[in-house]
């Protein structure tokens, strides 16, 4: 029995052992996970529970008291939060659908190229990906400028009138939207070409030969073998632009007024600039809570009939 | 686990077989002629609004980024010209100029043309946060890499008690969005000491869980054989790891690799929370403070982006398939 360090326990031999046993034995197993998993628990799992219970607390100079739901009162009870909210939910109610959207569109379109033009494409749409969120908000707030950029030129030279893109609050959360639709969704492309080379050739041929047309393969064969990938960006775009926070913080700071302070924007302020931590958290937490609904509605209502091999 | 690899190689494959299926629309449905003429016209129309749009986003999602080379090298007083211009005039000017041989003129172009480079390296500390970032970015990743390697060794081939309970408490912290942890993880880090050092940065980015999600995934599909037989032959677990695993492991070692550079080097949030001394930031948290000096220097703006963005765009166009592997590896299919 004590010659028997093998890696993997012979069946039955396991079950004689007691768990202790059993512990010890496959104790290198546990000293390959410590590092990270201490690290895990320090800076994740710990801070997640942490966050809880800070929510239920107020930091004063000296003290720190305990104040049941009060934080949380206080967040439903204040203007900031429902304009924040709103804020948010148009942001991603715009731009999930949208990115989500534009992804399958361009994906549909490069898959059938030849592997040279697929390439030059996915690097074109993933090039704006890798470059920081600063680097392009500041790219964006110059494109958006009145006087002098991009964007005003292009409307004078159509005939229109210029926008106060940023400067104005009616159109400044549309402008950081508008600047989200138009970056093309890198990843999304890419998941979806991957998801579409992975769909069996066979059942285009068997459709082929019953003569259904390039459209109806797609509708028919294509769109709903994607749909897996679809619902996973759909959680993934909803959870990230419930997150929304660099452009508003390089492009705005949250006005004209609070007209483009969203609720990761607010968070920020509350806990770095008023240093009040407990209404931060409870903030976050309420974050938390939307981001899960929506995630759970997401996932009952788009894979009702996914097939899983 | 099948599943990993058509995905791989995909797009060799699959779009050849496309190809030869595109181009004969309708075949069985003979005899109706005119139809199959006028499907073969409407595909031709439709292919052209495909290119069209292709072309056309690939345009949108480039300009911006082609916007902000230019003006960087734009001179002082083109920045403000309406209408702007296209081809900043460094561009326009000193090929004739270097072609005819003017060499003291196009010397002079040049350094007007790049006059708010020279401003950014003499009068900012960028190579600090260049340096800064490099270092953050450098020693996450290589922690990263060498952390979620053991862990997910000992998760995807030793059997242990509580093996599947650690390995799904950590992964159900995936969803989780990093800001819940914001305040909690700025008194840790505060009460630590670590405020204002570069592991308040580089520690957090070290207890990310995604590697060791996608690691594992890719070890399972290493055979268990090997690891019996090298056991068998009397290697130890050090060996086994080093000498068989991480070697086997390569591909999605360079993918985790790369997916962390690129993430550390861009993340924003947090650094600009945990730095708060100048020689201290990070290229994303200096471009900041840039702009809250420099509202309205958009040459000397967009230079100072420019700088930023090249290392990931290098990185990016280096090592693409990369990209391509890592997001399928780890997006789908758990």
């Amino acid at each position: 029995m004590s010659a028997g360090t093998g890696v993997v326990p012979r069946p039955g031999s396991t079950r004689r052992r007691t768990l202790w046993q059993e512990i010890w034995r496959q104790r290198t197993a546990y000293l390959f996970i410590a590092p990270k998993y201490a690290l895990f628990i320090l800076f994740v799992a710990l801070p997640v529970l942490w966050a809880f219970l800070i929510s239920l607390q107020e930091f004063r100079i000296f003290d720190t008291v305990w104040v049941g739901l009060d934080n949380f009162v206080q967040v439903f009870t204040s203007d900031l939060f429902w304009i924040a909210l709103r804020n948010t939910v148009q942001y991603a109610a715009v731009t999930v659908p949208a990115n989500v959207l534009i992804a399958l569109v361009l994906a549909s379109l490069i898959f059938p190229l030849r592997s040279g033009a697929q390439t030059f494409f996915r690097a074109a749409y993933y090039l704006p990906t890798v470059a920081a969120s600063v680097v392009i908000a500041m790219v964006w707030r110059w494109i958006f400028n009145y006087s002098y950029g991009l964007f005003n030129h292009i409307l004078q030279l159509v005939g229109l009138e210029r926008v106060n893109w940023l400067g104005s609050s009616a159109f400044a959360m549309w402008s950081i939207i508008l600047m989200q639709v138009l970056t093309p969704p890198g990843t999304g492309v890419l998941l979806y070409l991957a998801a579409m080379g992975s769909i069996p050739q066979t059942l285009y041929e068997a459709a082929i030969l019953d003569g259904a047309s390039p459209y109806a393969r797609w509708r028919h064969i294509t769109l709903p073998l994607l749909k897996p990938t679809t619902l996973y960006l759909v959680v993934l775009a909803t959870i990230g632009s419930f997150q929304v926070f660099t452009p508003v913080l390089i492009m705005t700071q949250g006005g004209p007024g609070y007209s483009t302070t969203t609720l990761v924007h607010m968070i920020f302020n509350t806990a770095f600039l008023d240093f009040n931590f407990g209404l931060a958290a409870a903030l976050s937490v309420v974050l938390f809570a939307i981001i899960m609904v929506f995630a759970i509605f997401q996932f009952r209502w788009l894979s009702s009939d996914i097939e899983y091999s | 686990m099948a599943s990993v690899r058509p995905s791989a190689n995909d797009s060799t494959t699959s779009t050849t077989a496309t190809r030869a299926a595109g181009p004969r629309p309708g075949t069985p449905a003979a005899g109706a002629s005119w139809q199959l003429a006028l499907g073969r016209v409407g595909l031709g129309v439709g292919r052209g609004i495909g290119w069209v749009v292709l072309v056309g986003w690939a345009i949108v999602s480039l300009v911006p980024l082609y916007w902000m080379v230019t003006t960087s090298f734009m001179l002082p007083e083109e920045v403000w010209q309406v209408p702007p211009a296209f081809v900043p005039t460094v561009g326009k000017e000193l090929p004739a100029l270097l072609l005819s041989g003017r060499w003291t003129e196009a010397a002079e172009l040049w350094a007007k043309a790049t006059e708010s480079y020279v401003f950014l390296f003499q009068s900012t500390p960028i190579w600090r946060w260049f340096l800064n970032s490099t270092i953050v970015s450098g020693v996450a990743t290589l922690g990263v890499l060498l952390l979620d390697s053991m862990a997910a060794y000992a998760f995807a081939k030793r059997r242990f008690p509580g093996r599947e309970l650690l390995f799904w408490i950590m992964i159900s912290t995936l969803m989780i969005p990093g800001q819940v942890t914001l305040v909690p993880m700025f008194m840790i880090v505060r009460d630590a000491g670590l405020m204002n050092t570069l592991w308040a940065v580089i520690l957090p980015d070290l207890s990310m869980v995604f590697g060791v999600f996608l690691l594992r995934q890719f070890m399972r599909t290493i055979p268990t054989e090997l690891v019996e037989a090298a056991t068998i032959d009397g290697a130890s677990e050090l060996v086994i790891y080093s000498r068989i695993m991480v070697p086997l492991a390569k591909p999605g070692l360079a993918t985790l690799g790369i997916l962390t550079f690129m993430s550390t080097w861009n993340s924003f949030l947090w650094p600009l929370i945990a730095l708060q001394r100048s020689e201290l930031f990070t290229l994303t948290v200096g471009l900041k403070t840039l702009q809250d000096k420099n509202l309205v220097q958009y040459g000397l703006l967009m230079s100072g982006a420019t700088v930023a963005a090249i290392p990931m765009v290098i990185v990016f166009l280096m090592f693409q398939r990369y990209f391509v592997k890592g997001l399928t590896l780890g997006g789908l299919k758990g």
